[in-house]
C-alpha cells in the first residue's frame, strides 16, 4: 500500500498532469492542445480514455477531445448548433448541455432524452441556443462526471454583454478523485461517514465541557445522539478521497489568469464537481456578481460566494498591478482549488488558510432550540409525505425557514461580505408574469447512515414521474428534511426563484437548499417531453434523488 | 387557451423587450422530435447508468483476536457479511474461539434482514451452534441496529429443538479519541430457557462479556487492536465450567485486526 501523504494528496503535484494519450485518436486531438475552446456553430466532440497524474498517481480519466477539463464551446446567442458526439469508450455514453434550454430529445439524458451514445457511435446533437451566458456540460452517464467528463460553455451575448468587460477566464471547479467511484458509492453504502475526517472526538467533548459547562456539552451530545445524526456531517466526500481542481489543475499546479493592470475581468465561475461547494474568494478583490447560471442580475459586490454543485456565477473583478489568490475552499473545509490571477505569468500570493469546519447545529436540522429567531420560523405545520414517515429516512424536519438572506453553515458573519439568494435579482423580471395556477411541495429526504437518498421519501425506483400541463406556470416548493445542502437542478425548465412574499428573485437552473429551508420556484411548463429532475451531487443522485418530470 | 400562449408569450417578450430587459431571452424549446421507447424501470436503470436498486455487500471481520488469560490462550473471531439492497439483505455472522487446535465455541447465524423503521431491522434466521458438545440448531428472530446514543445492538431470541430457548444481546458503541483512534466498549449477554449441561449450560442468564478495545484506523478498512475482555459464567453456567475443568469469570487481554470490504 502507498504511504498516504495527505498534504501531497490534497496539494496535488505541480506539472505533468496530461500523460500522453492512449488511443490514436485521443493522441491526434492532443496535438492540438491549444483547442482549450471551440467555436461554434459545429462542434466535434470526441470522448475517450486517458491517463491523468493529479497526485502522483497515474489514473484513467474520461475525456473530451484528450483534455480534462473537456473544451469550452464558445457559442453565439441565436445560432444553431450541431455538435457531434463520438463516443471512443467501452461504455455508453451522454452529454447533457447543463442550463441550456433545448428540446428533449437534445438534452442529453439517457433513458429519459434519448437511448445514450453506444461506444464506437457519433450522436448529433442539434438545437437552436436562443440564451447568452456562462454554462456548462457533462456526462449523464453513471460516474463519467466524477471522471472528468465536463466542460464549460458560453454563449456570447447578441449585441455585446450588458456588464462590459475587457477579458474574460473561465473558472471551472471540480473535485478529482484516484479512487474509483464505483468504490467510492459503494463505500459510502457500507460506512457512510467513511470519508469525514472531522468528527467530534472525546476531545472535543472536554473542550467543549471547559468552555460551555458540563451540563450544556452533554445535553449538546446527547440531542445529537439521540437523532444518531453528525454535526459534522458538512460533505459525504471530502479531501480524503478528492483533490480539488480549477481548470483541470490541482493547488500546487497554480493554475494562472492573466490581466492587465486596470482591467475589468470577468471570471465565469462554475461548479461542475461531482460532490463539492466551494466558498471561493479572492482576497484582495470585491467580486461584483454580474450573472446567476448564466442570467444576467443586478451587479451586487461581495466578498465571498458559496458556488454550489452546478450552480454557475459570472463576476467582475478590476484587479490592481498584483497578484491575487483565487481561493475556492471546500465546505467541509477538507480541502481547497486555488489558482492566480496575475499581471504575468509565474507570479503568486499568499494562499489563505482553511478556515476552521465549522459545526451544524439543532437551528440547521430545523429543530427547535434556544436562541432561534422565531419571527422568521414558519408556524405554518409541515406536510411530510407519508413515504417520509418510513424506514429511509432518518429526520424531517420540524422548524423550517426561507433562510434566502443566509450565506449557508461556515459562512455566517465571518467577517466577509458572502452573497445570499435575496442578493440576487435577475435583469428583466420574470420570463412569465403569469402567478402559479398549483403548487407541488417535494421535501429532501434521506437517510444519512443507510445512505439512500430521496424525495418526498421516495426513491426514483419507487417514485412515479412529476405531471407538469403543457404550458402551465407552478409553483415548487421545496423543504429540506435532511442535514445536508442539496442543489437541485430541474432540466428544460428555469427555476424562478421567489421571496416568502412571492416576489420575482432570480433565475436558476440550479437551486441549492439548505438544511431546515423551505424555499419556492415558479416554473413555466413550456417544455414538451420528459425531463431529469434531481440533486446534483452526484452520488445522492444515483442513490435515489431523482425524478423523471413529463410534460405534456 | 394553449393556442393562445404563444401569442401571450410573444406580446409579454415585446414588452419586456421594450423595456430593455431579459425576458426576450427565453425562447421555450421545440418539442422534442423523438421520444424514448416505454421500458421497465429495469430496462431504464440500464440506459441511465444509474439504478438506486442496485444491491451491494459488505464483509466485516469485527474481531480476528488473540486472546490471553492467565492460564489460557485463544483465537477468537466475530465475522459478518451480508449482500442485498436498502430494504432486504441477506446476512450471515460467525463467531467463535479455537485453542489447542479445536474449537471450543461457535455460533453461525445466517438470515434474511429487513429494514422495518429508520433505525432498525428485522432479522429472521436460522443458527447453529459447533465446536465442543453437541451442535444446537435454533431458528432466530431479532432486531440489529443503531440505538439512541448511537449504541450498535443486537438483540435475538432463539428456538431450537427440545423446547430450547435463548436470548442474545450485543451491543457496541465508538468513541473516537483521534479521528483514528477509537476506543470501543462492548458487551454481551446471553441466556437460555433450558439447562443444556453436555454444553456447560445452566438456565436463566448463562454469559456476561465486557470488552473495552482500542483500535488504530490505519485506514478505515484496516484497524489493528489491543483490549481487554471479562468473561462471567453465572449461576449453573458457571459452575458446570468449573466442573469441566474451566474458569466461571475470566479476564482476558487481547489484540486483534478488524477490517472489512
Amino acid at each position: 500500500m502507498k504511504v498516504f501523504t495527505r498534504r501531497g494528496f490534497v496539494q496535488g503535484i505541480g506539472a505533468g498532469l496530461l500523460l500522453p494519450g492512449s488511443s490514436p485518436g485521443l493522441r491526434a486531438a492532443q496535438s492540438n492542445q491549444l483547442a482549450r475552446e471551440l467555436v461554434g456553430p459545429r462542434f466535434d466532440l470526441t470522448i475517450g480514455s486517458l491517463p491523468v497524474n493529479f497526485t502522483g498517481t497515474t489514473r484513467q480519466a474520461i475525456v473530451v477531445n484528450g483534455q480534462l477539463p473537456a473544451p469550452t464551446l464558445r457559442m453565439r446567442q441565436g445560432e444553431e448548433v450541431t455538435i457531434h458526439v463520438t463516443n471512443r469508450l467501452r461504455e455508453q455514453t451522454s452529454i447533457h448541455w447543463h442550463g441550456l434550454i433545448v428540446p428533449a430529445d437534445m438534452d442529453g439524458v439517457p433513458g429519459l432524452s434519448f437511448d445514450g451514445i453506444a461506444p464506437g457511435t457519433t450522436f448529433t446533437y442539434r438545437f437552436k441556443v436562443n440564451q447568452s451566458g456562462t454554462y456548462w456540460y457533462h456526462s449523464h452517464s453513471r460516474f463519467q462526471e466524477q471522471l472528468g467528463l465536463y466542460g464549460s460553455i458560453v454563449v456570447e451575448r447578441r449585441g455585446g454583454e450588458r456588464h462590459a468587460s475587457d477579458r474574460e477566464h473561465v473558472l471551472l471547479l471540480t473535485d478529482w478523485t484516484d479512487h474509483d467511484p464505483e468504490h467510492i458509492y459503494a463505500t459510502l453504502k457500507r460506512q457512510s461517514d467513511y470519508y469525514n475526517f472531522n468528527k467530534r472526538t472525546v476531545g472535543d467533548f472536554f473542550a467543549d465541557v471547559r468552555s460551555r459547562g458540563w451540563s450544556a456539552a452533554r445535553a449538546e451530545r446527547s440531542m445529537w445522539n439521540a437523532m444518531r445524526m453528525d454535526p459534522t456531517d458538512l460533505a459525504d466526500v471530502g479531501g480524503y478521497a478528492y483533490t480539488y481542481l480549477l481548470n483541470g489543475m490541482p493547488p500546487a499546479a497554480n493554475w494562472t489568469a492573466t490581466f492587465s493592470p486596470g482591467e475589468r475581468v470577468r471570471l465565469r465561475i462554475i461548479n461542475g464537481s461531482s460532490m463539492s461547494f466551494f466558498d471561493l474568494r479572492i482576497p484582495g478583490l470585491k467580486l461584483t456578481v454580474v450573472a446567476a447560471d448564466g442570467q444576467d442580475i443586478e451587479p451586487v459586490t461581495v466578498d465571498e460566494l458559496r458556488i454550489g454543485t452546478a450552480e454557475v456565477y459570472d463576476v467582475i473583478v478590476q484587479p490592481g498591478d498584483a497578484a491575487y489568490t483565487i481561493f475556492a475552499q471546500s465546505m467541509d473545509r477538507s480541502g481547497f482549488a486555488r489558482g492566480t490571477l496575475a499581471p504575468r505569468t509565474g507570479m503568486s500570493a499568499e494562499v489563505p488558510i482553511l478556515d476552521a469546519p465549522v459545526l451544524l447545529t439543532m437551528g440547521d436540522m430545523g429543530m427547535n432550540h434556544e436562541g432561534m429567531d422565531h419571527s422568521k420560523m414558519s408556524h405554518a405545520p409541515l406536510n411530510h409525505a407519508p413515504a417520509e414517515s418510513g424506514p429511509i429516512v432518518d429526520m424531517r424536519a420540524s422548524m423550517v425557514s426561507p433562510k434566502l438572506d443566509d450565506p449557508g453553515i461556515g459562512l455566517r458573519d465571518n467577517g466577509r461580505r458572502v452573497l445570499t439568494y435575496s442578493d440576487l435579482s435577475t435583469l428583466g423580471g420574470p420570463i412569465d408574469m403569469r402567478d402559479a395556477a398549483r403548487e407541488i411541495e417535494l421535501h429532501l429526504t434521506g437517510h444519512m447512515e443507510r445512505y439512500i437518498w430521496s424525495f418526498n421519501g421516495e426513491k426514483f425506483s419507487d417514485a412515479t414521474p412529476l405531471r407538469f400541463s403543457h404550458g402551465e406556470r407552478l409553483r415548487i416548493t421545496l423543504v429540506n428534511d435532511t442535514m445536508m445542502t442539496h442543489p437541485i437542478h430541474l432540466h428544460g425548465m428555469w427555476s424562478e426563484l421567489v421571496d416568502p412574499a412571492g416576489g420575482f428573485l432570480v433565475r436558476k437552473h440550479t437551486v441549492v437548499v439548505q438544511p431546515a429551508q423551505r424555499l419556492s420556484y415558479l416554473v413555466t411548463a413550456d417544455a414538451l417531453g420528459s425531463w431529469a429532475y434531481h440533486c446534483h451531487l452526484l452520488y445522492h443522485m444515483e442513490a435515489g434523488m431523482f425524478r423523471e418530470v413529463v410534460v405534456a | 387557451m394553449k393556442r393562445l400562449l404563444p401569442v401571450v408569450a410573444m406580446l409579454l417578450a415585446m414588452e419586456t423587450h421594450a423595456q430593455g430587459q431579459s425576458a426576450l431571452e427565453h425562447v421555450p424549446p421545440e418539442p422534442p422530435k423523438s421520444h424514448v421507447h416505454a421500458m421497465p424501470y429495469e430496462e431504464m436503470a440500464e440506459m441511465m447508468g444509474m439504478d438506486d436498486r442496485k444491491p451491494f455487500g459488505k464483509f466485516m471481520a469485527d474481531r480476528l483476536e488473540w486472546q490471553e488469560s492467565s492460564d489460557d490462550s485463544r483465537f477468537v473471531w466475530d465475522v459478518s457479511a451480508w449482500y442485498g439492497g436498502d430494504f432486504n439483505k441477506l446476512w450471515i455472522e460467525s463467531e467463535g474461539e479455537r485453542a489447542d487446535g479445536v474449537t471450543g465455541d461457535s455460533r453461525t447465524e445466517i438470515g434474511w434482514d429487513r429494514i422495518i423503521s429508520p433505525w432498525w431491522s428485522l432479522r429472521l434466521g436460522a443458527r447453529h451452534d459447533g465446536g465442543e458438545g453437541p451442535s444446537r440448531e435454533w431458528a432466530s428472530i431479532g432486531f440489529a441496529g443503531l440505538a439512541p446514543g448511537m449504541f450498535e445492538l443486537e438483540a435475538s431470541l432463539y428456538v431450537g429443538e427440545n423446547g430450547r430457548t435463548a436470548l442474545r444481546i450485543a451491543g457496541d458503541k465508538d468513541y473516537l479519541l483521534t479521528q483514528r483512534l477509537v476506543l470501543q466498549p462492548e458487551m454481551e449477554l446471553a441466556a437460555y430457557g433450558r439447562d443444556d449441561p453436555e454444553r456447560l449450560i445452566g438456565a436463566g442468564f448463562s454469559d456476561l462479556k465486557l470488552g473495552l478495545r482500542l483500535r488504530y484506523e490505519i485506514r478505515r478498512e484496516f484497524a489493528p487492536y489491543v483490549g481487554v475482555r471479562w468473561i462471567s459464567h453465572f449461576g449453573d453456567s458457571g459452575d458446570l465450567r468449573e466442573a469441566a475443568g474451566g474458569d466461571a469469570d475470566e479476564f482476558v487481554w487481547l489484540a486483534g485486526i478488524r477490517g472489512w470490504f
